[in-house]
C-alpha cells in the first residue's frame, strides 16, 4: 500500500507540474488563479496558456497513460508474458496506421471517427498478434511475441510512410503525432473519447479474478471455473478500447504499458483487482512526467512525449530481460 | 584464430579399413555424406548464381526503353550501339550493382550475427543495428551533413547499438535475452529516429522518409566502391573464419573445447556484421527484413551450418528481385522503393519463420 | 455427506482426431482414494483431464451426480471438482497465502472480494497440508515438496468434493512423495473423492483404495491393489516381467520389476 500511495502522490505532483511548467514561465499562484478564476489574472495570456494549452495536454496525458497502463496489465495477464505491452506487441502501431489511413485516404477529421479507425486498427493487430501466439502454441515465448510485435510495427511504419509520402501536408502534421505527442488533439476530443477509456477500464476490472486465475496456468484457471474463450474475448475488448483510444489521442506510444504494469506490480503485487487501478495511476504518472521532461530538456523547443518514454522504457525492458528468467529462458 | 582449429573430421584411417569390414562401411557412409554436402553446396551456389544472372539480365533489359537480352549482352561486351550502351552501362548497371551489393551485405550481416549468437531471431534489423544506423544517419541529415559524414554517422549509430546490445546481454548473449535487449534498442532507435524526423526541415524529412523505406535507385560510383570493398572484407572474413563459426554453432563450451575462441569470434563477427549493415544502410536505407530472412533461407537451402556465403547470395537475389518488382510490377505511376517490397514480403515471412520455429521447439 | 458420483460412459478422448483413450467406462468411487497407473502414453493423464473437463470428449460422456459435465456451468463444476495439473507454474514472486486464496474464486462473485469466511477456509487448507507456517513465504523460494503441498492447499481451498491430481509426486524424492500422499489420504478419509495419476507402482499400491490400470487407452484392470496388481497385469500394462510380493506390514503388494517382457522374442 505504501508503494501505491507513493505512485498516487507522484501522479498528483506530475499533474501539478504539468499545469505549471512550460515554455512560458508562470507563477504557481497565477496557475491556480487561471484554473479557478481567470478574470482575476494580471496577465490574461497566463490564463490562455494554462487553460488552452496545459489543461488539454494534461487531461490527454492522464487518459492516455491510465489507458495504456491498464492495457499493459491486461496484456501481460492474458499472455502470461512479462514484457507484453500494447506498443511492443504492435497494437498501437496498427491503431496509428489505421488513423493515418483514415485521415489521409478517407479525409476523416472528427475525433469520434478517428477513434473508430484507431479501435479497428487495434482490433485487427491484436487479433493478428493473438493468432501468432496461438499458432506458435507452447513455443510462444516472450521473445517471440516481441519480435513479432516489432515486425508488425516496422512493417506498418513503412506503410504509414508510404501513405504519408503521397500527401506532404499530412506528413508534416503527422510526423509529430506518429512519434507520440500530447499536443495533437484538443480537450474536446479528449472528453469525447474519455467514455471509451472508462468502458475499457471497467471491462478490464471485471476480468481481475479471471486474470489472477490465469496466472496459475490455463488448466488451473479452468479448474477454478473460468472459461478461457470468454476471458480472452473480454481481454481483447478491453485492450482494443484502451490502447485504441489512447493511440487516437496521442499516437503510438511504446513502453507505457510495460512501465505502468511493472511499477504497479512492484508496488502492490500480483492481484489484478489492485494491479489494474494502480497501473493506471502509474501509467498516467509516467506519461505526464515524460511530457514535462520533454518540455524542459530542449528549450526553446520540446521533445515529444513518445521520445522521452522510449528513452525511459528501453532501459526498463533491458533490465527485465537481464533479471528475469521468464524473459531470458 | 582459425589456425588453432583442427581441420574438419577426416574419415577413419584408411590403413584400418581391412581390419573390419564394418568400419570400412562406416567410413564410406561418412565419405558419402561429405560428398553429398559438397555437391549440395555447389548446386545451391550454382542455382543462386544462375538466378542472379537471369534477374540481372532482366534488370538491365527492362525499363522505359526495353532492350532485348542480346542487346544487353552486346552492351556489356562493348560491341553494341551507343544508345543501348549508355542505357545499360550508365543508367541500369549501377543500380543493378548496388542492389546486388546491398543484398549481399545485408544477407551476410544477418547470417554472421545469427551464427555467433546461435539465434535465428538475431538479425541486424531486429536487434536495432539497422535502426541505430538509420537514426544516426537521419540525425546527421537533419543537422545538414551530406555524403561521407552521413555514412560515418550511420556506422557510429550501428556500432553504438550493437555495443549496447552485446554489453547489456552479458552472458545471456546466446539466449532470448539478446533478442529482447535488441528489441529494446530497436524501439529506442525508433524514438531517436522520430526525434530526428520531427526536427528536420520539411524537405529533408520527406526525403528522409523516402530513404527510410530503402531504395537502390541512385548510387554514386564512390558508394559502389565503398560498399564493394566492405562486402569483399565480409566475404573474406566468412571464408577465413568458417571453422570457428561452425564450431560456435555447437555452443560456447564445445567451441572452446574444439579450440575456438567463442568471445573473440563473437566480437569479430558482430563487428563485421555491423560494418556490413551500416554500409548497406548508409547507401540504400534500411531495406526491411532482408538481413533477417536471408540467413534462414540460406540455411534451409544448405541444410545446416552458418551458410554465410549462401546468405549473401540469397540477400542479393532478394534485393534485386524486390527492386525489379517495385520498378516494373507495381501498378500506378508511383514507383515505390525496393524496401517496400522487401518489407511486404519480409514481414509475413518473418512471422511465418517465427511460428514454425517455435512449433518445432515446442515439439522438441 | 458423500461426494457426487463422477462417471465416464463410453468415453473417448484425444488431442487431434485420433483418440488416445478409447471407450472407457469408469465410476469413480465416491469418497475413496483412486489411483490411475499405466505405462507412459497409456492415456492415464488424458483420462484425468477428461474427467476434469479440461479436455472435451471425442465420444461418450462424463457425468457428475447424474448430469453431463459439459452441460453444467463451469463455475458450479469448480465448486465440486478441484484440479491440479502436472507441473503447475506459479507467477513470479507470489506469496503462499495469495496463491492458496485464489482457490476461493469459484465461491466469489465478480465485484465482491474475499470475506473472512474465505480467509478461514484458506487457513484450514494451509493447516491440512502442513503449510500454515509458510503462509507469507514466496512460492518460488520453497522446496519441491513444500511447493507441491501449497498447490494442493490451493485445490483444497476450493473445498472440492472431488480432487483430481496429475502426477502430484513426480520430481519429488521419496520422503516428499510420502508427505504429499499422506496429505491426500487424510483428505480422502474426510470423505473427499481423490483421484490421482502416479508412476510409482509400489506407492500406488500402498495408498490406493481403488487402483485403475490403463494400457493403450483402455482400462485393463481395476479394484483393490491386492487383487489388481498381479504379475500378469503388470506385464500386460507395462511390458515388463515382475515379481509381486506382499508387504508383511501393510498386506499391500510390492512390485519387483524383472526383465523386459518379450525381449528374447524381439531380438
Amino acid at each position: 500500500m505504501l508503494g501505491a500511495s507513493l505512485l498516487a502522490i507522484a501522479l498528483l505532483t506530475a499533474v501539478a507540474v504539468s499545469l505549471a511548467v512550460g515554455a512560458r514561465a508562470t507563477e504557481p499562484a497565477s496557475v491556480w488563479l487561471a484554473l479557478i478564476d481567470p478574470t482575476a489574472l494580471a496577465d490574461p495570456v497566463d490564463g490562455l496558456v494554462v487553460r488552452e494549452l496545459r489543461v488539454p495536454r494534461t487531461v490527454i496525458g492522464l487518459l492516455v497513460g491510465a489507458a495504456l497502463g491498464s492495457a499493459g496489465v491486461v496484456m501481460q495477464g492474458i499472455t502470461r508474458n512479462p514484457v507484453a505491452d500494447p506498443g511492443l506487441l504492435g497494437v498501437t502501431a496498427g491503431s496509428s496506421f489505421a488513423v493515418v489511413l483514415g485521415i489521409s485516404v478517407l479525409g476523416v477529421t472528427a475525433p469520434v471517427g478517428l477513434a473508430g479507425f484507431a479501435l479497428l486498427g487495434a482490433l485487427l493487430t491484436a487479433l493478428g498478434v493473438g493468432a501468432i501466439a496461438r499458432a506458435a502454441g507452447a513455443g510462444s515465448t516472450p521473445a517471440l511475441l516481441v519480435v513479432a510485435g516489432f515486425a508488425v510495427t516496422a512493417g506498418l511504419g513503412t506503410l504509414t510512410t508510404l501513405v504519408l509520402l503521397g500527401d506532404p501536408e499530412s506528413l508534416d502534421r503527422y510526423r509529430f503525432w506518429t512519434v507520440g505527442s500530447l499536443t495533437g488533439r484538443g480537450l474536446d476530443a479528449a472528453l469525447a473519447l474519455a467514455p471509451l477509456v472508462v468502458a475499457g477500464a471497467l471491462v478490464a476490472l471485471s476480468l481481475a479474478r479471471a486474470l489472477d486465475a490465469l496466472a496459475l496456468g490455463d488448466d488451473v484457471a479452468r479448474g477454478l471455473g473460468f472459461r478461457l474463450g470468454p476471458t480472452r474475448t473480454a481481454s481483447l475488448v478491453a485492450i482494443v478500447l484502451l490502447a485504441g483510444t489512447a493511440t487516437a489521442l496521442a499516437g503510438p506510444l511504446v513502453f507505457v504499458g510495460l512501465i505502468g504494469a511493472h511499477a504497479a506490480r512492484a508496488a502492490v503485487g500480483g492481484r489484478h483487482a489492485l494491479l489494474l487501478p494502480v497501473a493506471a495511476v502509474a501509467g498516467a504518472g509516467v506519461v505526464l512526467a515524460a511530457d514535462v521532461v520533454g518540455r524542459l530538456v530542449a528549450p526553446p523547443g520540446e521533445l515529444e512525449v513518445g521520445i522521452v518514454i522510449a528513452a525511459l522504457g528501453a532501459p526498463l525492458l533491458i533490465a527485465l530481460a537481464r533479471s528475469r528468467r521468464a524473459v531470458a529462458a | 584464430m582459425s589456425a588453432a582449429v583442427a581441420p574438419p573430421a577426416t574419415p577413419a584411417p584408411v590403413g584400418a579399413a581391412e581390419a573390419l569390414g564394418a568400419r570400412g562401411a562406416v567410413a564410406a557412409i561418412i565419405a558419402a555424406a561429405r560428398t553429398r554436402d559438397r555437391m549440395r553446396a555447389v548446386a545451391v551456389a550454382g542455382i543462386l548464381v544462375a538466378v542472379i544472372g537471369a534477374l540481372s539480365i532482366a534488370a538491365l533489359a527492362l525499363g522505359a526503353v526495353a532492350l532485348a537480352p542480346g542487346e544487353v549482352v552486346g552492351a556489356l561486351l562493348e560491341s553494341a550501339e551507343g544508345g543501348a550502351r549508355f542505357i545499360v552501362l550508365q543508367l541500369r548497371l549501377p543500380r543493378l550493382l548496388l542492389a546486388l551489393l546491398v543484398g549481399a551485405a545485408l544477407g551476410l550481416s544477418g547470417a554472421l550475427l545469427q551464427a555467433v549468437v546461435r539465434n535465428p531471431l538475431a538479425s541486424p534489423d531486429v536487434v536495432g543495428v539497422t535502426g541505430g544506423a538509420s537514426a544516426a544517419a537521419v540525425l546527421a541529415i537533419a543537422a545538414g551533413a551530406t555524403g561521407a559524414a552521413v555514412s560515418g554517422a550511420a556506422l557510429l549509430g550501428a556500432a553504438i547499438a550493437v555495443a549496447v546490445v552485446l554489453l547489456a546481454s552479458g552472458r545471456g548473449v546466446a539466449g532470448a535475452r539478446f533478442i529482447v535487449v535488441g528489441i529494446a534498442v530497436a524501439f529506442l532507435a525508433q524514438g531517436v529516429l522520430g526525434y530526428a524526423l520531427s526536427r528536420a526541415s520539411m524537405q529533408d524529412a520527406a526525403s528522409a522518409y523516402y530513404w527510410l523505406v530503402g531504395s537502390v535507385g541512385s548510387p554514386s560510383t564512390s558508394d559502389l566502391g565503398v560498399l564493394g570493398a566492405v562486402v569483399a572484407v565480409g566475404i573474406s572474413f566468412a571464408v577465413l573464419a568458417r571453422c570457428p563459426l561452425g564450431a560456435q554453432q555447437l555452443g560456447d563450451d564445445t567451441a572452446r573445447s574444439l579450440g575456438a575462441h567463442p568471445v573473440g569470434i563473437r566480437v569479430a563477427a558482430a563487428a563485421v556484421s555491423t560494418v556490413l549493415a551500416a554500409a548497406a544502410v548508409s547507401v540504400a536505407g534500411p531495406l526491411a527484413f532482408v538481413a533477417f530472412v536471408a540467413g534462414p533461407i540460406a540455411r534451409r537451402l544448405r541444410g545446416a551450418g552458418p551458410a554465410a556465403l549462401t546468405a549473401a547470395l540469397v540477400g542479393a537475389v532478394l534485393v534485386l528481385a524486390s527492386d525489379l518488382v517495385a520498378q516494373h510490377l507495381m501498378p500506378g505511376a508511383l514507383q515505390p522503393p525496393a524496401g517496400l517490397v522487401t518489407g511486404a514480403i519480409g514481414a509475413p515471412l518473418l512471422l511465418w519463420l517465427l511460428i514454425r520455429r517455435s512449433r518445432l521447439e515446442a515439439i522438441a | 455427506m458423500t461426494a457426487p458420483l463422477l462417471r465416464a460412459e463410453g468415453l473417448s478422448l484425444g488431442y487431434g482426431r485420433e483418440p488416445i483413450v478409447h471407450d472407457v467406462d469408469l465410476d469413480v468411487a465416491p469418497g475413496r482414494f483412486t489411483v490411475l497407473v499405466g505405462a507412459n502414453a497409456s492415456g492415464k493423464s488424458t483420462l484425468l483431464r477428461g474427467l476434469a473437463r479440461l479436455l472435451p470428449p471425442l465420444g461418450g460422456t462424463v457425468t457428475l451426480g447424474g448430469r453431463p459435465l459439459s452441460a453444467l456451468p463451469t463455475r458450479e463444476v469448480a465448486r465440486t471438482i478441484g484440479v491440479l495439473p502436472q507441473n503447475p507454474v506459479a507467477p513470479e514472486g507470489i506469496v503462499v497465502a495469495d496463491l492458496v486464496a485464489r482457490g476461493r474464486y469459484p465461491h466469489q462473485r465478480i465485484f465482491r472480494g474475499r470475506s473472512s469466511d474465505d480467509d478461514a477456509v484458506v487457513a484450514g487448507a494451509l493447516a491440512a497440508t502442513g503449510t500454515a507456517s509458510l503462509a507469507d513465504r514466496r512460492v518460488d523460494e520453497l522446496s519441491g515438496g513444500q511447493r507441491q503441498r501449497v498447490w494442493i492447499a490451493m485445490a483444497l481451498a476450493q473445498q472440492p468434493r472431488i480432487l483430481l491430481l496429475d502426477e502430484p509426486t513426480s520430481a519429488l524424492d521419496v520422503a516428499h512423495q510420502v508427505e504429499v500422499l499422506d496429505v491426500l489420504r487424510a483428505e480422502a478419509a474426510r470423505g473427499t473423492t481423490v483421484v490421482l495419476v502416479i508412476h510409482d507402482l509400489t506407492l500406488a499400491a500402498r495408498y490406493a483404495e481403488e487402483l485403475v490400470v490403463l494400457a493403450e487407452g483402455r482400462i485393463v484392470a481395476r479394484g483393490e491393489p491386492g487383487d489388481v496388481l498381479t504379475a500378469e497385469t503388470v506385464e500386460r500394462a507395462f511390458g515388463v516381467e515382475a515379481r509381486v510380493l506382499t508387504d508383511p506390514d501393510t498386506g499391500r503388494p510390492v512390485i519387483l520389476p524383472g526383465a523386459l517382457a518379450g525381449v528374447i522374442s524381439t531380438a
